[in-house]
């Protein structure tokens, strides 16, 4: 059992939880995920690790509330207990020195970018972060991107904070400016097939970080299988994170509805259960 | 094959040698071999309740007479563990039962697994002396196994194997599946602190995730986990090493030696155009969603697709196990497609038996080569192509031959890939000095299981590459031994 003893809602949908997980804030590294199992009647799901603390032996999940596992989470109390977490999962990102990278996270993938971010400034990199969002309010983990990044561009698609437009707006805002090394892009997998598109047509090489459809992740299960240069690859043991110009971004987007009709349903069940 | 002198010895004891005498071997071989009482067919096939029920004592009283009792008992050398198969079923016919599962135990770690699972066909029965010597049906050895051990286990009086005290040296267990079970239990009983560590959030391995309830209840390796625990066997779910902590950390923490059963985990695909369309799983996402996570139960949160018509691919346990919980889970059309004929099919010939009596459709010698979708990318039907047998290959079946000109369309809802699993990589490629072969199995000694790494041991699939769970287990008891061995060695060293 792993214990919750921190919560804090970022937003309306959007919720960090701090649990106790010792061994896995030991080992893990950024880029790294967990899968998750809320309870016995729970379906795995993965999260990314957004930070730890060794000394106190936590890691942090930022959870953006989409359907049953994710409302699940949300419900979640400090004090309350997740039955199942299990990782480090996933290849960690392969951080060097490149120069100037170009950050861009998008909606919930904010989460997973912050820890990546960090080690790429860390590494001595020059750091420019692009959050984008559809408003204000989902705008997420913003003070620590600044604590992290030489500057961070604020985008909203209704203008109601930072500049209005989408994320590609803000990234060639940035490359249409200086020298790009490196660019880093997570968020919903529409917006990292444009971000792609973006860095593809300035030669930047890029990486993006999946949110295929799991189940095991250990590379059992094959769930989580994308295309990347026309070879089939596992996303929890050969990824997440790939070269961007190379992944097959519609067959991802097809693969992510697999269950759409089941998992909407179960949704609204969840939900009529929860107001009763 | 070892010295069978033991056998002789026990054969030689005297209530042996007077029950051998209260029936003419004639008369034995006379007599017909029991049928397994079954559930029905057609109301199988709408559950999930195990489709053999077992024998009653009666019809275990009667088969056990059947066994000659040979001099030469031929049917040990065709069980992989070499179990004392005279020896547990004369005690069946003297109806001394729980003596019999004590027989089993000394050698096999999971009889009640073993008795339901193991291809017998092709193992012990397969050396027996009515089938090699009177060209008979042989002796039901996996039923009376599972006669045996299932009597002991509804007893209540199942006996917890004694255990050396506990002598504090730490042994980590990488995997719960039945090579790492069966390893456990041993280096337990020599005294060693056993901790068996599990990536995923049950105990059992394939024996959980993998075969399904209708052949293997859960509830019959959760007795055996139980009794493991009671014996003082630690175990740690949702631990991955190599990944939640590294050899290197678990040394750290004390541990001297390792035993890794980690299992062929990794599944194949055959690389043809839309195998990646919604609607296709391989054989152990589509089992693990049904099995671990319990897909088709409505209060379960992970979800399976269902459908009219599914077809999986290939020939062995796996595809049978997929098929038959396909149409478990409603569909009208549950069909195998395999490339070779039915003859040559890797799967228990019972399995087969059961999945046709099912009303399984069997399309032999044909072989899908592309997969069509429709709009929302959902696999709507399959290109397949027609196979003859050609010339024996290497594995000595005949090699299937697609035949020019012989493609046509079928239409699917859900198509399951079953075409074979690769040793999981997580281990192998966490440790650089581990000495590995070009398809990713572990290097051991055969006599110890020990592999490149001195204090690393291992056996099961991830040594094999996909065998049985009498393999695997065989495979962790002869690793328990060589673990003793050497840590006993370095305990005088120091
Ligand atoms: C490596 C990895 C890291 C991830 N990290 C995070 C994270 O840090 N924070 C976070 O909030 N989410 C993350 N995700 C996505 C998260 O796993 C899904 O949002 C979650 O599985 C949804 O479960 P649910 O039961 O709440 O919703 P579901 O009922 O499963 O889905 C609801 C809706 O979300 C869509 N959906 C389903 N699965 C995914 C998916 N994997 N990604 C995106 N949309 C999906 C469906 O189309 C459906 O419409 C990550 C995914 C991966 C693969
Ligand atoms: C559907 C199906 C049906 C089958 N039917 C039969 C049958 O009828 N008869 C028969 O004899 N055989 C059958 N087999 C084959 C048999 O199940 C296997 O040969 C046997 O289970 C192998 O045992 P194992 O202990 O080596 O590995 P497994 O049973 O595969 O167990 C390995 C375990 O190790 C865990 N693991 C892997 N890596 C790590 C790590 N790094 N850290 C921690 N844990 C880890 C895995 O999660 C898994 O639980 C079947 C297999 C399948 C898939
Ligand atoms: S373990 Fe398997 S092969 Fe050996 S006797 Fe039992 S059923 Fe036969
Ligand atoms: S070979 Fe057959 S008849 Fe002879 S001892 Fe073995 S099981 Fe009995
Ligand atoms: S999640 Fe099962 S193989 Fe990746």
């Amino acid at each position: 059992m792993y214990k919750i003893i921190e919560k804090e809602f970022f937003s309306e949908k959007v919720v960090k939880l701090v649990l106790e997980a010792a061994d896995i804030a030991k080992s893990r590294k950024a880029g790294h995920f967990v899968i998750v199992r809320v309870d016995e009647k729970g379906e795995r799901i993965p999260l990314t690790i957004a930070d730890s603390d060794i000394e106190r032996g936590t890691i942090t999940l930022v959870i953006q509330v989409v359907g049953v596992t994710s409302a699940k989470l949300a419900n979640l109390n400090v004090g309350d207990e997740i039955l199942d977490v299990v990782g480090p999962l996933g290849k960690a990102t392969h951080i060097e020195n490149f120069g100037t990278v170009l950050a861009a996270g998008g909606g919930v993938g904010v989460a997973p970018l912050y820890p990546i971010v960090k080690a790429l400034k860390e590494a001595g990199n020059r750091v420019i972060t692009v959050l984008a969002a559809r408003t204000k309010d989902l705008i997420i983990l913003e003070d620590e991107m600044r604590k992290y990044s030489d500057e961070v561009i604020v985008m909203t698609d209704d203008g109601s904070y930072g500049k209005k437009g989408l994320v590609t707006m803000g990234m060639e805002e940035v490359i249409e400016r200086e020298k790009v090394d490196f660019s880093m892009i997570i968020g919903p997998a529409i917006m990292m097939k444009f971000g792609a598109l973006t860095t593809k047509k300035y030669n930047i090489p890029t990486e993006v970080s999946l949110n295929t459809i799991m189940v095991d992740g250990t590379g059992m299960c094959g769930a989580c299988r994308v295309s990347v240069g026309g070879k089939t690859q596992f996303v929890c043991v050969d990824g997440p994170e790939f070269d961007a110009h190379q992944v097959d971004f519609d067959e991802m987007l097809m693969r992510l509805n697999a269950y759409k009709k089941e998992e909407t349903e179960a949704y609204e069940k969840y939900l009529a259960l929860q107001q009763a | 094959m070892e010295d069978l002198s033991y056998y002789k010895e026990k054969r030689s004891e005297d209530w042996r040698v007077e029950l051998r005498k209260t029936k003419k071997a004639k008369e034995r071989t006379l007599m017909e071999r029991i049928s397994m009482l079954e559930q029905d067919a057609v109301e199988r096939s709408q559950n999930i309740e195990e489709v053999n029920l077992g024998l009653t004592e009666e019809m275990a009283l009667v088969e056990a007479q059947r066994c000659l009792d040979c001099a030469n008992p031929t049917c040990i050398t065709g069980c992989p563990v070499g179990i004392n198969i005279p020896g547990f079923i004369k005690k069946i016919e003297v109806k001394d039962f729980l003596g019999a599962a004590e027989v089993l135990k000394d050698t096999n770690t999971l009889p009640a697994v073993c008795g339901r699972v193991c291809p017998q066909e092709k193992q012990c029965e397969n050396s027996c002396f009515y089938t090699v010597q009177l060209k008979k049906p042989p002796v039901a050895i996996g039923y009376l196994e599972r006669f045996a051990a299932d009597y002991e286990r509804n007893s209540g009086k199942m006996a917890i194997p004694k255990v050396a005290t506990n002598n504090g040296i730490k042994v980590a267990i990488i995997g719960s599946g039945p090579a790492g079970l069966a390893a456990s239990a041993d280096l337990v009983k020599f005294g060693y602190d056993v901790t068996v560590f599990e990536a995923l959030h049950e105990i059992g391995g394939v024996l959980k995730y993998g075969i399904p309830e209708f052949r293997l209840p859960n509830e019959i390796v959760d007795v055996e986990i139980e009794n493991l625990r009671k014996m003082g066997v630690k175990f740690r779910t949702n631990f991955i090493v190599g990944k939640t902590a590294s050899f290197d950390d678990l040394r750290a923490q004390g541990y001297q030696a390792f035993f890794v059963g980690s299992g062929a985990g990794l599944p194949r695909f055959m690389n043809i155009p839309g195998e990646n369309s919604i609607g296709i799983f391989s054989s152990n996402e589509y089992l693990t969603r049904v099995n671990l996570m319990k897909a088709a139960d409505n209060n379960y949160d992970t979800p399976v697709s269902f459908g009219d018509t599914i077809a999986v691919i290939g020939g062995g346990n796996t595809a049978m196990d997929s098929v038959r919980t396909a149409k478990r889970l409603g569909a009208k059309r549950a069909v195998i497609i395999y490339r070779r004929s039915i003859e040559e099919m890797p799967a228990r010939v019972e399995e087969v038996k059961h999945a046709q009596e099912e009303g399984i459709e069997f399309m032999n010698l044909h072989n899908p080569v592309e997969y069509i979708a429709d709009q929302d990318g959902h696999v709507k039907q399959m290109r397949l192509q027609k196979m003859k047998l050609g010339e024996p290959d290497a594995s000595g079946r005949r090699r299937p031959i697609p035949i020019d000109g012989s493609e046509f369309l079928m239409d699917v809802d859900a198509v399951v890939v079953s075409v074979g699993v690769s040793p999981n990589p997580l281990i192998p490629s966490s440790l650089k000095d581990l000495e590995t072969t070009k398809w990713g199995t572990i290097v051991v000694n055969q006599d110890t299981m020990q592999s490149s790494v001195k204090d690393i041991f291992a056996g099961g699939d991830i040594v094999r590459g996909g065998a049985t769970v009498i393999l695997a287990m065989g495979d962790g008891r002869k690793a328990a031994a060589g673990i003793h061995d050497y840590l006993m060695e370095k305990v005088k060293k120091n």
